[in-house]
Parts: structure tokens; C-alpha cells; sequence
């Protein structure tokens, strides 16, 4: 017998998943922070030090994509935060055909990205769409929403929100459920309004799910690709595109190692913005 | 009477919110329908009208039989895809899980890294071109199979954690008792007794992975690889005058997900909300 017991629960079992996810996920990402300071053709890799980073910030259209990413990501996510917790409260009180309602709120989140985008460039058309006919209608001449260069990031931000709010409505809806009504009852005796329970119970005690919406919607929506490459493609000009767009589109080009700083960079404003967030979060949670 | 008033104030209210909800959520939809059965000419306005004349059929044929059946292509290589990577997302992942929650260890403490990881970063893409193309698997199918499950395993891996914490450790114990190996206490014992989850992640990660555009546009180019998502966004400069074979395409990549919404609706919410509550 050997000196110690095997383990009902080996090692061995977390190797297939390791392999996988070393070869194909960490080597790239650790690699990548070489690679970027190389001009690359995949083949030969020569280092030029800290050029790739030099020209991302020194082209403006990188740093338009760079600000684009960033107002992207918090438009986005600030709305689907708020709008999903409006929707959830409103989606819990036990309105007529609520299950119903639910269900088409939510259906959005599974549908193909490229075909939503597909669909609403078609219903934002200037001229033709019918979101302007409808305007008209109303006898408001609608905007050229994704043609003109002001408004376009705005209007890929506006449909990835409609396709997007259901997930946060769901989480938050998960997340309501979990408060005891007990709190919502203590309140009403002592006098609360709903405006008060509102504000004094329902948002304090659905912070879980506010920390998961707020952290899952940031990093999606800094990581962004497919809804704006199937509406806009970064344009018209540069005027929607963000770092993953660009990322692409140095790709496209050649630029393996553009492409790549492009990526390292997206790493490092994720991980600047979520960690803090992640540790102001659960230092909140201490308090409490 | 203060009861029918907030009786009444709540069929309002849902009343209300049915005619927002239809007007921005289902409209949308029913335009894709509309234009999926149009003729070429009267799809071609955009406009939000009943058809003049239906030809479902005649344009689902069509947009078939478009380059050579590229759709059909399609649509295997997406469910060989799919299949796939979800089958070994399951098997890898309940795997990890198992262990994590079962033997706690220095070890955990850097998968739980990897997790995090997994979660957070942006993949490094072109660096995984070059991996891919060292191992040739730059363009093949297996190689995208291999890169979804690099990609989905930290939320496979987290899911089974906080399920297996759930089943007592008892069980375990009672089969090495009767002679159980490890990998049989694992594929006997416990893995039968995750299907719930394994449903949940069955779902969640079909609906991701048949819905991709990104990876496979860069790990998956060329023609003989297309998936359902490529298809719809090339025909998308195809199709310019031919809106109606446009939305038919559309129509047919929104049915699967609809058809799953449909008999999965409980399991995609649970695999959704995971980690919501508990934070």
C-alpha cells in the first residue's frame, strides 16, 4: 500500500481544462504583451520597443476610438443599469400579463447581434426607416442616426441598449426576489412611501445584482465589437469606431503588431476600470 | 375602494407598458417578418406594411440556394461547431468544478485567478492566430471548437462549483467505499446528479456560441468554414437590393434561439441570474 491515500478528488481532472485554456488563452495574452512591441507579420517579429504605443496615441482616429470605447461602455451601461432596475420593479408588481411582458423584454438578449443590427440599420435609414416615418408622423424630422458622424456611436449604443436591457431587467429581477418582504413591510408601518421604499430598501438591499449588472455590462460593453461592425463599422469615417473595431481593422491591414498594442490596451482599461470597481464594491459591502 | 383603484391603476399600468412593450420590443420583430416575405420590390421600400403578395416559400428557397447552398454549410459547420465545444464546456468544466469545491488547496486560489482571468480579459487575438497557426489549428474547425471552450470555461467552471457545493460530500464517500475509482465516483455518481446545471449550461452556451461573430470572423476565414452569423453579415452586402432574402436570413437565425427561449425559458434565466444574488 503506499505510504499516502490517492485523492477521491485528483489533480489529474483539472489537466484537460488547463491545457485548453493555457495554450489558447494565456500564452496569446501573456505573448501579446511582446508582440506589441514588435512590427509582426506573424512569421518574423522585430522589436521596435515602444512604437505600436507611440502611434496609438499619436493617430487621432486611435484616440477617437479610445474615447469612443469609453462613452460607449458607460452610456450603455449606466442605461441598461437603470433602465433594468425601473423595469424589474415595475415587471415584480404583479402587472397584468407579466410573465408575458417579461419574456419579450428578455427574447432581445438571444437573438444574433449581426441580425439585430442588420434590422435596425434598416429601421434607422434616414430617408426610408421606418423609426423616421414614424417621426414624421409625429411631425419631428428625425436624424440621420447612423450616417451622421455625430450621432452614429450614439445610435449603435441606443439599439445595443434595446438588446441588451433585458439581461439587467432579468438579473435584477433575480435579485428582487431576494429581498425578504419583511423589509418592504416594517417600512409601510413606519410610514414609508413607495418613492422612500424605493429608495431606502429596494436599491440598498439589491446591491448584489446591482454589482453584477454594472461589472458584466462595463465589460461588454468595453469589449464591443460585432453590434457596431454590423451597423456602422466604425463609420461614417472614424466616427463610431472603438478599440475593438480599430483592433480589426489594424488586423485587416496587416498590423499584427498595432493590432496587438491595440489589444493590450483594451486589457489594461478593462482591468483599470473593473478592478477599482470590483474593490470598491465589496468594501461598500463591509460597511453595510 | 382603495383596493379596485390600485386594481384598476394596475391593469393601466398594464396596459401601458403591453403597448410600449409591443411597439419597441415586438414590432422590430414583426418588420423582420414582414420583409422576410416581401417580393424583391417591395421589401426594397423598407416600409412597415402588410405584404402585397406572400412568397414565404419561394424566398426561403432562394436564400438557400444562394452561392452553392452556402447557408446549409452554414448552418453544420455551426452545429458541429456548437455541439462540440458545449459537450466538452461540460465534461472540462464539471470537471474543474469538481475538484475546486471538493479539495481545498493552494491550488484553488490560482484557478480561481484563471476564472477571474477568463471573466475579465480580452482575448489576445492575433497572438492566438499565431498559437493556432503552431498548432494548425488556424482555420479548422476542431481549432474553434478548442477556442470556445478556452473562452466559455470560466463561467462552465464557476456554474458547477456552486452547484457540486450542493450535493453532500456523503455520496463521494459511500461509492469509494463500495470500490469506486475517482473518474467513477466523478462520471457515475456525480456528474448524473449535475444535469440540472448541465442543462442551464447546455442552453446558455448553445445560444452563445451559434450567435458568435467575432471568433469565428478571425479564427475561422475562408469559404468552405462559413458559420451562420458570417453568412448573414456577408449576404448583408449581397443582398443590398434584395432585402427580402436578407431577412429571411434573419428570420431563420432568430428561429433556434426563439424555439429554445421557448422550451428552456426556466433554465436560461437560472443560468443568467447565477451569481446575482449571492454577488
Amino acid at each position: 500500500m503506499a505510504s499516502r491515500r490517492r485523492s477521491t478528488y485528483p489533480y489529474w481532472f483539472v489537466l484537460p481544462a488547463a491545457v485548453v485554456f493555457v495554450t489558447l488563452f494565456l500564452v496569446p495574452t501573456v505573448a501579446s504583451f511582446w508582440f506589441s512591441m514588435t512590427r509582426w507579420d506573424l512569421f518574423k517579429a522585430e522589436f521596435i520597443g515602444w512604437d505600436n504605443y507611440r502611434q496609438f496615441f499619436k493617430e487621432p482616429f486611435l484616440i477617437q476610438g479610445l474615447v469612443n470605447t469609453l462613452i460607449y461602455a458607460v452610456l450603455t451601461s449606466a442605461t441598461k443599469t437603470v433602465l433594468g432596475l425601473l423595469l424589474a420593479v415595475l415587471l415584480t408588481s404583479g402587472l397584468w400579463m407579466q410573465g408575458f411582458l417579461r419574456s419579450v423584454v428578455f427574447f432581445p438578449v438571444l437573438v444574433s447581434t449581426i441580425g439585430v443590427g442588420i434590422t435596425f440599420a434598416a429601421l434607422m435609414h434616414p430617408t426610408k426607416g421606418v423609426i423616421n416615418l414614424a417621426l414624421g408622423y409625429l411631425g419631428i424630422d428625425g436624424p440621420a442616426w447612423l450616417s451622421d458622424p455625430a450621432l452614429a456611436l450614439y445610435s449603435v449604443a441606443l439599439i445595443d441598449i434595446w438588446k441588451g436591457v433585458g439581461l439587467a431587467t432579468l438579473i435584477y429581477i433575480a435579485g428582487l426576489a431576494a429581498i425578504s418582504p419583511e423589509y418592504y413591510e416594517a417600512s409601510r408601518i413606519d410610514g414609508a412611501t413607495r418613492w422612500q421604499q424605493f429608495w431606502r430598501v429596494t436599491v440598498p438591499l439589491v446591491r448584489p445584482a446591482t454589482v453584477t449588472v454594472v461589472t458584466l455590462s462595463l465589460i461588454g460593453g468595453l469589449r464591443s465589437f460585432d453590434i457596431i461592425w454590423a451597423t456602422t463599422k466604425g463609420g461614417p469615417g472614424f466616427a463610431s469606431d472603438v478599440l475593438a473595431s480599430v483592433i480589426y481593422k489594424q488586423y485587416q491591414a496587416g498590423f499584427y503588431g498595432l493590432a496587438t498594442a491595440g489589444n493590450v490596451i483594451l486589457f489594461l482599461l478593462i482591468a483599470a476600470i473593473i478592478l477599482p470597481l470590483t474593490w470598491w464594491f465589496n468594501k461598500r459591502e463591509v460597511d453595510l | 375602494m382603495s383596493l379596485r383603484r390600485t386594481a384598476a391603476t394596475r391593469r393601466n399600468t398594464g396596459l401601458l407598458a403591453l403597448a410600449v412593450a409591443t411597439v419597441v420590443f415586438i414590432l422590430p420583430f414583426l418588420f423582420i417578418f414582414l420583409t422576410a416575405v416581401k417580393t424583391k420590390q417591395e421589401a426594397a421600400l423598407l416600409l412597415f406594411t402588410w405584404p402585397e403578395q406572400w412568397q414565404l416559400w419561394q424566398n426561403l428557397v432562394d436564400v438557400v440556394k444562394t452561392r452553392n447552398y452556402m447557408l446549409l454549410l452554414a448552418y453544420f459547420n455551426s452545429t458541429v461547431i456548437t455541439a462540440g465545444a458545449v459537450a466538452l464546456l461540460v465534461i472540462f468544466g464539471a470537471m474543474v468544478g469538481y475538484v475546486l469545491q471538493r479539495r481545498p488547496s493552494g491550488w484553488n486560489r490560482l484557478i480561481y485567478a484563471c476564472v477571474l482571468i477568463g471573466l475579465m480579459v480580452p482575448p489576445a487575438v492575433v497572438p492566438t492566430i499565431w498559437v493556432l497557426q503552431g498548432l494548425n489549428l488556424f482555420k479548422t474547425i476542431h481549432g474553434m471548437i478548442l477556442i470556445q471552450v478556452a473562452y466559455g470555461l470560466a463561467f462552465s467552471v464557476l456554474l458547477y462549483r456552486g452547484f457540486i457545493s450542493t450535493i453532500p460530500r456523503d455520496l463521494d464517500e459511500a461509492a469509494v467505499i463500495d470500490g469506486a475509482k475517482p473518474w467513477q465516483v466523478f462520471f457515475k455518481v456525480i456528474l448524473p446528479l449535475l444535469k440540472p446545471v448541465t442543462v442551464t449550461l447546455v442552453v446558455v452556451q448553445s445560444i452563445a456560441i451559434f450567435n458568435d461573430f467575432t471568433n469565428p470572423l478571425y479564427y475561422l476565414p475562408g469559404k468552405d468554414n462559413v458559420t451562420v452569423q458570417l453568412t448573414l453579415f456577408n449576404f448583408q452586402s449581397q443582398f443590398q437590393s434584395q432585402f427580402n432574402l436578407l431577412f429571411m436570413n434573419i428570420l431563420l437565425v432568430t428561429i433556434p434561439p426563439l424555439l429554445v427561449f421557448v422550451f428552456f425559458n426556466r433554465q436560461i434565466v437560472a443560468g443568467m441570474t447565477a451569481g446575482a444574488v449571492k454577488g
